[in-house]
């Protein structure tokens, strides 16, 4: 099994050091390798477990609870204008 | 050999709800930025999701309607990916088990030709915020109203072997979504979104690889589209290249796609199962009630307006384009239930035409159904001839006066007094020897002539029927 460490962390907006990648590279792998023994048993004619509680979701009526609040909301953006939250500029 | 091109298309609609996917924030389009927002939907840490009852019911709705099955147990998922108008980092969806699987679109293929495009699946999701790059050289701008507002992505297999076919599905679609009232997929508001999944091969042979074209946001954009690429993959395969599975941003300004490369690896979303949404389960009792509350679907309107109004099937076709169209055409009938085919001419001839012009919807048509009955009433009892009658509807749109007003104001009752009738044809008979004259020696293609100079003597108002059948008489002599 090999993986690519820094890819991942690419994905996951993670930095890495080369130090800790060298660390956690073989810790992903015994991780990943552990999943692979799991999927080795044979579920077909097991029910999946969609979630770890036996419960279902709760639903919510369709009426709006929420008033504008975006003072509050927006007082810990870093960046502002206008009412609009700034990023550094994207484009695709 | 000939190329033939395959479509897959994948529809974002916008179920139409008053609130957003899992929180209590209004969906009103156009509100002030950033107004409609909540800890939940932007994001913020230990807030959790709870599903509005109205898209688990509206989806279920739209996939009983196209035949899928209903998944009573579905799950939701995460699909990660960073970027400024996603806050939370992942986007809540289904993939693994989604509410509705399989179905099929009904449209009509290039040669009139019933068939079917199948649906894989059709899943719950919820939308990003929106990015504006324009404003500013140095910065975007972030909208998060429309973060979290509910979306079913309707997700077609290849089915589809032209552009026009492509069109033709995804008109279909987009119909049979307003019937249901699961969305309102206006356009312009990006309501009803289209990602297109194009590849060529040879006839006969097996699938090519496919190229996905995003960003097409109107019927005529699909199919520029879809042609564009359909050329280019063609052209790139016949020097010798090979299609490479890419996506690909179309540009409705400039015609053509260009391809994100180097975004390849933005589509590693490392999927997992969302743990802090338990399953959906929809009760049986549930999924009944929704069964039950299915609307008149457009093909089965259109049945009906063959076989109770005896229309034909263009008429039909074009009366069950909207829900608001047929209930226009089904209060006019009542109204005048004489003559159901004269009312579907009036409506989908004149009325529309009109209406175009002045770029009104029929939902807000000056003139109401009761109004435009009373016209057909007055061409029916002879008070006003067709052609006055589309006079008439001109000014009852201009003026938004009744039918008889307007008649009384400009002096347009239809002439049926037999004797003044008699009495025009004289004169003009007497006005124009000559061609009288070449009429009783044979030449008789000047009837039109002698009609024409009637109706100019009348202003048209002469009861077109009776001025023949009199001329017919008195020409002879």
């Amino acid at each position: 099994m090999d993986i690519d460490v820094h890819k991942i962390a690419r994905l996951a907006r993670i930095r890495l050091t080369d130090d800790e990648a060298t660390t956690l590279g073989p810790q992903l792998v015994s991780i990943i390798g552990y999943v692979e023994s799991l999927q080795a048993v044979d579920t077909e004619n097991v029910p999946t477990t969609a979630h770890p509680h036996d419960i279902f979701m709760p639903l919510r009526d369709d009426t709006v609870t929420n008033s504008d609040n975006r003072e509050a909301l927006q007082a810990s953006a870093p960046a502002l204008d206008s009412g609009l939250y700034t990023v550094p500029k994207v484009i695709e | 050999m000939s190329w033939e091109v395959v479509i897959g298309l994948e529809v974002h609609a916008q179920v139409n709800t008053n609130t957003k996917a899992f929180c209590g924030c209004s969906t009103t389009f156009g509100a002030t930025p950033n107004t409609q927002t909540c800890p939940v939907c932007l994001g913020m840490p230990g807030q959790l999701p709870v599903l509005n009852r109205e898209v688990a019911r509206k989806v279920a709705l739209t996939g009983m309607a196209i035949e899928g099955n209903i998944n009573a147990l579905s799950k939701f998922d995460r699909k990660n990916y960073f970027y400024p108008d996603l806050p939370k980092g992942y986007q809540i969806t289904q993939l693994f088990l989604p509410i509705v699987q399989k179905g099929l679109v009904h449209i009509q293929d290039k040669h009139g030709n019933e068939k079917s495009v199948r649906i894989h699946q059709i899943h719950i999701e919820e939308d990003a915020g929106k990015s504006m790059h324009e404003n500013s050289e140095f910065v975007s701008h972030i909208d998060l109203n429309r973060s979290g507002i509910p979306l079913m992505e309707i997700v077609s297999e290849p089915d589809m072997y032209s552009a026009d076919e492509a069109v033709a599905y995804l008109k279909s679609l987009h119909q049979l979504l307003k019937f249901l009232n699961t969305s309102n997929a206006d356009m312009e508001k990006g309501q009803f979104r289209c990602d297109a999944n194009v590849s060529v091969r040879r006839k006969g042979e097996p699938l090519g690889t496919r190229a996905e074209i995003k960003n097409i946001n109107s019927f005529r954009f699909v199919k520029q589209a879809i042609e564009y690429e359909t050329q280019r993959q063609i052209e790139l395969i016949e020097d010798g290249g090979t299609v490479v599975q890419e996506t690909r941003l179309w540009d409705s300004v400039k015609n053509e796609s260009r391809s994100m490369r180097g975004k390849e690896e933005a589509h590693d979303y490392r999927y997992f199962p969302e743990p802090d949404l338990p399953p959906l389960k929809l009760s049986d009792e549930e999924l009944a009630e929704i069964r039950a509350s299915m609307p008149e679907l457009p093909h089965q309107m259109h049945t009906r307006f063959v076989s109770d109004y005896g229309l034909s099937h263009y008429d039909a076709e074009v009366l069950s384009t909207s829900r608001d169209l047929a209930a226009y055409y089904e209060a006019l009938v009542q109204a005048h239930p004489k003559d159901p085919k004269q009312a579907a001419n009036w409506l989908a001839n004149e009325l529309l035409a009109r209406l175009k012009e002045i770029n009104t919807e029929i939902a807000d048509s000056p003139v109401s159904a009761s109004d435009l009955a009373s016209l057909l009433a007055r061409i029916s009892d002879n008070t006003i001839s067709g052609k006055i009658a589309k006079d008439v509807l001109d000014d009852m749109l201009k003026s938004g006066d009744a039918v008889d007003a307007i008649i009384e104001r400009k002096g347009l009752k239809q002439i049926t007094d037999s004797s003044a009738i008699d009495d025009m044809i004289q004169g003009v008979m007497d006005a124009n020897p000559a061609q009288l004259e070449q009429y009783r020696g044979g030449k008789d293609r000047l009837f039109g002539f002698f009609v024409g100079q009637v109706m100019k003597v009348t202003k048209g108002k002469a009861n077109p029927k009776m001025v023949n059948q009199r001329l017919k008489e008195m020409l002879k002599g």
